[in-house]
């Protein structure tokens, strides 16, 4: 089997299962009565987590490929950028379907007046930007270079993601620090490498 | 360890879920089902909830005005009340208290008395409570976070213990402290708050007959993870005001600093007075989620109290001293 033909048949197919294993988890929960008390709040919050979660799965996609050299790995950020929206989707329709039972008046309050759900909202909307742009034909009808350009607000969401995680919480939490380290280590694994490129292209201009 | 009473079998009424909160957690499973993200929800049927736990019996409990019937609200199951908590000292989590305070021995427990009071001193558990009566109170229960619940507590009112402790003429203000012990309470291991919790009231608030000194709860101990063995409860004002596990009790001249107005004053006022019209700057206050329900509720201005506590702010603006 060639290299291809194992990721599409296999390897593919595999990690979109596992991107589905938080639902398996809800489902269980659910069976067990492990939703908590409160299974609204429990469901919006374990519905944001797995979404940043994924978030920074495709973010850490290119540090790995950089660690192991194995290119392959670029295949499945697609993926992971997907799932990181399909659970901002699944997020949000409880926020309002579930939470605020579509009371549209509430919701948009919430939206101008609560700095953290602002907040959320703009990731939310990015992650929107890039899943639709996604498809081979728009990154064909947009172009390799914008289309690069415009994937980049996927930092800006990412760490959008984190401060509404972290405003969400009352006083200083661990688990959104966690989360901000995270993003900030890919962040920095980025700012890192392009301050070598830069520093080679002046070198060799200089030369 | 499992606690089993002489008569263990025998169900009281008030294990019984209500009817309504029955049918109320029924229609949130058929909703959750329809909106298409209750997944496996709304067809498993909801599980037992099980009887873990049970604490002791408290003896002599006398009933009062204050009942479910005078209420006309349902009360909160025991399961959830003693399963969902907010109670740092055991983690952040609102499943943490009831994981990691479950082999916590409030008993023996001491609190200092101390301040501006004719009889100051260490006062084991037994020597404070013993003189008083203990009394239920089926009060509602409303976190700054929007959710409530309806909680039959038993205790005795926090007046009668401060008369008995003889305020000087100059304590105006009644101070609380939370123990401090991170071998006990893992959650103290970390600085999510500065550690010990710290609350307090003004004399007036602290003498309405509706502030209630707490050590139990469905007619049984406080289990660890709501607070044993003794707390606060403040009906009508945000849930973090009604500080449990206490150890000291000061009378003090001035206002003393409570811990949620320390980690955030613009967020967290010395009052907090439940009060639908004065949002939490991070979400509205308008309404609650009662716990067990599916659609929330208005929330009650002082939470419903205010015939009994509005005149204790005559002439304050409840928008500056929120």
């Amino acid at each position: 089997m060639t290299q291809d033909k194992l990721i599409r048949r296999v390897l593919k197919p595999v990690v979109w299962v596992l991107c589905l294993g938080p639902l398996g988890g809800l489902a269980w929960l659910a069976y067990s009565g492990g939703l908590t008390a409160n299974p609204i709040e429990f469901l919006n919050r374990y519905l944001g987590e797995w979404a940043l979660k994924f978030v920074i799965f495709a973010l850490a996609i290119t540090p790995l490929r950089g660690l192991t050299g194995w290119a392959g790995l670029t295949r499945f950020r697609r993926l992971l950028g997907l799932f990181a929206f399909f659970y901002v989707v699944l997020h949000l329709s409880s926020y309002v379907g579930l939470d605020q039972y579509f009371d549209w008046n509430a919701i948009w309050l919430d939206i101008t007046k609560r700095t953290y759900i602002t907040v959320g909202m703009v990731a939310a909307v990015i992650l929107l930007a890039l899943a639709v742009t996604s498809t081979k034909g728009m990154i064909k009808r947009i172009g390799g270079k914008n289309w690069n350009r415009l994937h980049k607000l996927v930092y800006l969401a990412a760490a959008a993601g984190c401060l509404h995680f972290f405003m969400m919480r009352k006083g200083v939490q661990l688990e959104p620090l966690m989360y901000g380290g995270a993003v900030l280590l890919l962040l920095g694994y980025r700012l890192v490498g392009y301050l070598k490129k830069r520093r080679r292209k002046s070198r060799l201009a200089v030369a | 360890m499992l606690i089993k009473s002489a008569n263990a079998s025998d169900v009281k009424s008030s294990e019984i879920t209500p009817k309504s909160l029955f049918d109320a957690r029924r229609q949130f499973l058929r909703t959750a089902a329809i909106a298409g993200v209750g997944f496996a929800a709304g067809s498993i049927a909801p599980p037992a909830f099980a009887r873990t736990g049970r604490g002791k019996k408290l003896a002599g409990v006398q009933p009062t005005k204050w009942t479910q019937d005078s209420l006309g609200e349902d009360l909160t199951d025991y399961e959830s009340i003693t399963s969902y908590n907010n109670f740092y000292e055991f983690g952040t989590g609102k499943q943490d208290p009831a994981l990691y305070a479950k082999d916590f021995q409030p008993k023996p427990w001491s609190v200092v008395v101390d301040g501006e009071v004719d009889n100051p001193g260490t006062y084991s558990y037994e020597d404070l409570i013993k003189p008083h009566k203990l009394e239920e109170r089926v009060y509602r229960f409303r976190c700054v976070e929007a959710w409530s619940m309806v909680i039959p507590w038993v205790g005795l009112p926090l007046a009668d213990l401060v008369k008995r402790l003889g305020p000087k003429n100059d304590a105006k203000y009644v101070a609380f402290e939370t123990l401090n012990d991170p071998e006990r309470m893992s959650g103290q291991r970390r600085q999510v708050l500065e550690w010990p919790y710290r609350e307090g009231l003004r004399m007036d608030e602290a003498m309405n007959p509706l502030t209630l000194m707490a050590v139990g709860l469905y007619g049984e101990e406080l289990p660890s993870q709501n607070g044993a063995p003794i707390r606060l409860v403040v009906p009508w004002k945000y849930g973090f005001k009604s500080i449990k596990s206490i150890v000291r009790i000061s009378f003090t001249k001035d206002q003393p600093p409570t811990s949620w107005n320390m980690a955030g004053a613009r967020e967290y006022g010395f009052y907090s007075n439940v009060n639908p019209g004065k949002n939490h700057p991070r979400w509205s206050q308008a309404k609650e989620r009662r716990i067990g329900e599916f659609l929330k509720r208005p929330t009650l201005s002082f939470n419903g109290y205010e015939e009994d506590v509005a005149a204790l702010y005559t002439g304050m603006d409840l928008n500056k001293f929120y």
